[in-house]
């Protein structure tokens, strides 16, 4: 038997291969090309030096008051005495381990999600951890001091009305999306009065609707505290929304589904819940990602009528007659941390849409 | 229709509680919820130097949130058992008369409007105050009305920049008006330099001037364009409550005037011959069986908070950083306006 | 009995009655509730306060206002300076929001990087953190009055706003303005006009230029039929701050840049988005037609990316509009400032004030979204 001898492919002429090739290819092919290119590394130039000397060369990272700042740079010292405000508000220092232990515990449900299949008990584990989540943190039983809503605050708090904005803003907006799209005209009429209303207003009126306005609903003695009433408004809010999504996915299935489901016998609810939903909400996911990115950050909302979650706290924290002035380093630091949930999500909702992505592109 | 609504009302409140949010029901009676639930629920300002501050550890202190403790030592014998609310200017009547809290003790103006249209009670004055000028030294005014043209600082829908407006306008001068909705921003933006003058009542500036960068590059002009008589407030309606909050104010102004004080309040309760101190402290009398109290309540509110000036020199006066002079705030035998009714 | 229960139609008529008997007993209760509430703890009602004097300052106001004006007078405000600082930057974003999303598709590396890193670090911060950054932070570096950023002695840059001069409203600027109104509408008809023909005969006619060309003109000659004369009033220091000219104030702008900034990003992704989506066969059927690189993009690739591109840039424009709201946390008086927070404060009538404020952004956003049905409807690929 002959054996051939393995002929190298040739190299690529030196005249289309190297970086000079590729950056005349790709920045300097046309005059106008290196116009840009020459204008964006002078834009570059003038931003990105002066911020890593503030952020980093010239900025204070060691000690503990505000006179270990002696550079022209951040004072990160700041931002470290702080971090504790930051993360925790006023949570009692003594009971910071149970809001840490949520968030431990959330990491395992997630990896414990890797490797379950079945999905009704992913629904039972979340349930059973939102409602352990909830006496963790609030406390009041089986021996956990109470810790008062108004002593949340920071990472935290954001993180705790996120959560509840989602989980609750998500079945309501799955009931209306279905009320929209009913052939029943009163339910129809309603779910689309709703959510038109909701969609056409600001968030903050909604906010001041349930601070100033919720109490008045309800008869003398009955009253909510501050929190619950932003978090009332808020899955409020965002449950319009998050219909309107879940309707686009719904519009998705077509109607040959619906006839398939009827033609076994399925009733309204078996069809919908079993056939159409899960359809409906593989289409819509990525984009219900990006409702609930833009509800994360519209927790921020809730500072303007007092509560004191993420970004508040840079205001709380500047006026500490101790630290007056370090407005920027606090606004740079929550802006980081918002950013790094806010891309993460973003990239996760991404990855959802190109695993969804059935069609063949 | 009253026993559908009630049952909607436990339905709804049933739905609430298990979704594990606290709803509180509060009854007209004021007193028996606050014995029954342990603690005196007090709504404060989100922060105010010398009024009401949180520090780190989330325990508050100063002369309005003195006034809940008063009310809790009165009522449960123990002054630290009150809850606190954090209110902004805007929702802080909207909180009372939902019975989200109890008292408002919250630098608030006592206002025929107040009184009379929202349905609260102002249970008396703890600080008499008026609403004075702060300009930065380099402008080089040393009276308000220099002020023509200025852009001042100050608070959105508070009675101050009402006084702003009719201050200006009856002394013919001009003004520009930047206004924000919290004191800390009010603060930022005078600090800042967006507006040359900072406008308030005029404790709080000597407050904020306390927690300025340069606290000697501004100076507090000598006017004072207002009244503000700061007082807590209740729901109208309950007048056994109405009463507690009064009284229990009214006895730490009495302490004072009678040389009670949280030291010798022990040795007085033992010692003591003069009937008037007496009847405060329990020893006499029907004053705590009148307010439906126990016969120790102003004791208790001596032991744990001290009387009028001991909580007045510890957050405003002398023995804070504020160092604000009695004025007006003296006793009434030395010129002042506090004046306890006699407890007989 | 079950049989007729059984039937759809009639489960349905049942399932109706039974919700919107719920929804009609919910109302009713709280209506019940609210009105006992009112009456018994002595709340005013009715909208007779509008009618009361305000007897606060505003000072960045579109019309005269002085603090003997009323409540309603606050309110027309309001609603002003939220249509402004929404249309500037709704004007802005569009801008920043086309050049972005068109140079992310850019051939240049560089530049693609740059824009795609643009959109995702605005995306993915809260907006009102945006606001907060641009007035506490960037504005606040400025100098103070004394200290202005001068240009020319004309235009004055400091921490209370920015100064430049503002023309008279004289035969000038009157001239110049009708100037420009009468070039749009003659380019409008020349444009129905120049379509008319091109449909009879098939020719092209070169309204672009032509009407950039008048754009350009007609101020110019307008200015010296006008006779020739602005009458500016030019800023300066007198007392505390400046006096003449036009301010922007740092509230005002640090809105407008927040908003722009945000939006524009989403209106990037947009306009990125609609150019993709039209696929790769048009443009190289439009090119074997021997249609030129500029006709494709205009007869081709444009109204096909627009009609995907449109209706999210609009959903955009609503957006900014609401986020306009978040003024009330640096003190910009738009309508939830003055309107529904300060003067809620001072008159506590939660229900009118609060139900009045979202009146206004109802009706602005339900007329911008008839107008948006109306453009899909125009833009419908008509199938015949």
């Amino acid at each position: 038997m002959e054996v051939y001898k393995k002929i190298e492919a040739k190299k690529a002429p030196s005249s289309s291969v190297g970086a000079i090739i590729w950056m005349r290819k790709n920045l300097f092919s046309s005059p106008l090309n290196t116009a840009m290119t020459l204008l964006a590394i002078a834009f570059l130039f003038w931003v990105i030096p002066p911020f890593i000397k503030w952020a980093i060369t010239d900025a204070n990272f060691k000690g503990t008051t505000k006179a270990d700042c002696t550079g022209d740079g951040a004072c990160w010292v700041f931002i470290k005495v702080k971090l504790q405000m930051f993360m925790y508000g006023f949570y009692p220092e003594v009971e910071r381990w149970r809001v840490n232990l949520t968030y431990g515990l959330f990491l395992v449900v997630i990896v414990a999600f890797k490797y379950l299949k079945h999905s009704m008990t992913k629904i039972a584990i979340a349930t059973v951890y939102f409602i352990i989540a909830f006496f963790l943190i609030h406390g009041g039983y089986f021996g956990l001091a109470e810790v008062d809503t108004n002593k949340w605050g920071g990472l935290m708090l954001t993180i705790v009305i996120s959560a509840v904005g989602i989980i609750f803003s998500f079945p309501l907006g799955i009931l209306f999306a279905f009320g929209r799209d009913s052939k029943l005209p009163i339910i129809k009429s309603i779910s689309v009065t709703y959510i038109e209303f909701i969609r056409a207003v600001p968030l903050i009126t909604i906010l001041f609707l349930s601070a100033v306005i919720l109490p008045l609903f309800f008869p003398e003695g009955i009253s909510f505290n501050k929190l619950l009433r932003a978090m009332i408004g808020l899955v409020l809010f965002e449950a319009a929304y998050v219909s309107e999504t879940i309707r686009g996915g719904l519009q998705a299935i077509p109607s040959g589904q619906h006839e398939a489901a009827d033609a076994i016998g399925l009733s309204y609810w078996q069809k919908m819940l079993l056939i159409i939903l899960p359809q409906a909400l593989k289409v819509a996911i990525p984009n219900l990602v990006g409702v609930f990115i833009s509800l994360f950050q519209n927790t921020t909302l809730v500072l303007i009528i007092g509560l004191f979650d993420l970004l508040a706290m840079v205001q709380l924290t500047t006026s500490d007659a101790h630290w007056l002035g370090f407005e920027t380093e606090g606004y740079v630091f929550v802006t980081l941390v918002f950013w790094v949930f806010c891309y993460l999500m973003s990239k996760y909702s991404k990855s959802l849409e190109n695993r969804f992505n059935t069609d063949l592109k | 229709m009253s026993k559908f609504s009630s049952r909607i009302t436990k339905l709804s409140v049933a739905v609430l509680t298990i979704a594990g949010l606290t709803a509180s029901v509060a009854s007209a009676d004021t007193l028996s919820d606050t014995m029954s639930q342990g603690y005196v629920k007090c709504g404060v300002n989100t922060g105010l130097p010398g009024f009401s501050v949180a520090d780190q550890t989330g325990k508050w202190s100063g002369i309005d949130v003195d006034v809940c403790r008063a009310v809790a030592a009165a009522v449960l014998g123990d002054a630290s058992k009150v809850k606190y609310t954090p209110l902004t200017a805007k929702e802080r009547f909207t909180a009372l008369q939902s019975g989200e809290i109890d008292i408002l003790s919250r630098n608030t103006t006592w206002t025929e409007t107040r009184d009379a249209s929202l349905g609260l009670n102002f249970a008396g004055v703890n600080f008499y105050d008026g609403q004075a000028f702060m300009v930065h030294k380099s402008l080089g005014v040393k009276n308000a009305n220099e002020l023509n043209g200025a852009a001042v600082c100050v608070q959105s829908g508070t009675t101050t920049e009402l006084n702003l407006a009719s201050y200006f306008a009856s002394h013919g001068m001009k003004y520009k008006s930047v206004s924000y909705d919290t004191t800390d921003q009010v603060r930022n933006g005078y600090e800042s330099g967006r507006c040359g003058v900072m406008t308030s009542d005029s404790s709080q500036l000597h407050a904020l001037q306390s927690t300025l960068k340069n606290p000697a590059g501004s100076v507090i002009l000598p006017q004072i364009i207002s009244k503000e008589p700061l007082g807590p407030v209740v729901r109208q309606g309950d007048d056994v409550w109405f009463n507690i909050v009064k009284w229990s104010y009214n006895a730490m102004v009495a302490a004072e005037e009678r040389g009670i004080t949280s030291k010798n309040v022990d040795k007085l309760k033992a010692t003591t011959k003069d009937p008037a101190i007496k009847r405060i402290l329990g020893l006499e009398g029907r004053l705590g069986e009148n307010l439906h109290l126990k016969k120790d309540w102003a004791y208790n509110i001596i032991k744990q908070v001290g009387n009028y000036g001991e909580s007045y020199y510890r957050n405003v006066g002398m023995g804070s950083p504020l160092k604000i002079k009695r004025g007006l705030n003296a006793q009434w035998k030395d010129g002042g306006l506090q004046y306890s009714p006699p407890f007989k | 009995m079950l049989a007729f229960l059984r039937d759809r139609k009639v489960r349905g008529y049942i399932f109706q009655l039974i919700t919107i008997t719920f929804v009609v007993a919910f109302l009713w209760y709280i209506g019940v509730n609210t009105s006992h509430n009112i009456e018994q703890r002595g709340i005013r009602t009715g909208f007779d306060f509008l009618n009361s004097t305000a007897g606060f300052g505003i000072d960045d106001s579109p019309i005269s206002y002085t603090s003997s004006d009323t409540y309603a007078r606050v309110f027309l405000i309001g609603i002003l300076n939220t249509l402004i600082v929404s249309f500037v930057a709704i004007i802005l974003a569009t801008i920043l929001g086309l050049i972005v999303g068109v140079l992310s598709l850019s051939k240049n590396w560089l530049i693609k990087k740059l824009m795609n890193s643009y959109v995702e670090i605005f995306i993915n911060i809260p907006v009102l953190l945006q606001i907060l950054f641009w007035y506490n932070v960037v504005l606040r570096s400025l100098p103070s009055p004394r200290g202005s950023l001068d240009f020319f002695g004309k235009i004055f840059i400091n921490n209370r706003g920015v100064y430049i001069p503002k023309p008279a409203l004289n035969s000038t600027t009157i001239s110049i303005i009708v100037s420009v109104f009468a070039v749009f509408i003659f380019i409008y008809f020349l444009n129905n006009w120049a379509n008319k023909r091109k449909e009879r005969t098939g020719e092209d006619f070169a309204v672009l230029p032509i009407g950039i060309g008048l754009l350009v003109v007609a101020p110019i000659l307008g200015y010296f039929i006008g006779g020739a004369n602005f009458d500016f009033s030019y800023p300066h220091l007198q007392g505390f701050g400046f006096v003449g000219g036009k301010q922007y104030y740092p509230e005002f702008i640090s809105l407008t840049m927040a908003l722009t900034v945000f939006t524009a990003t989403f209106i990037a992704e947009a306009v990125r988005s609609g150019i993709e989506a039209v696929s790769k066969g048009q443009k190289e059927a439009a090119a074997s037609i021997g249609l030129s690189h500029y006709q494709a993009l205009k007869l081709v690739i444009l109204p096909q990316a627009l009609r995907i591109s449109i209706p999210p840039i609009i959903n955009q424009y609503l957006n900014l509009l609401k986020n306009s709201s978040l003024a009330t946390a640096i003190g910009y008086p738009e309508i939830v400032t003055v309107f529904a927070g300060t003067t809620l404060n001072q008159v506590g009538q939660a229900i009118e004030i609060i139900s009045m404020t979202m009146l206004v952004y109802l009706v602005i956003s339900l007329s911008v979204s008839a107008f948006l049905n109306w453009i899909n409807f125009k833009m419908k690929i008509k199938e015949r």
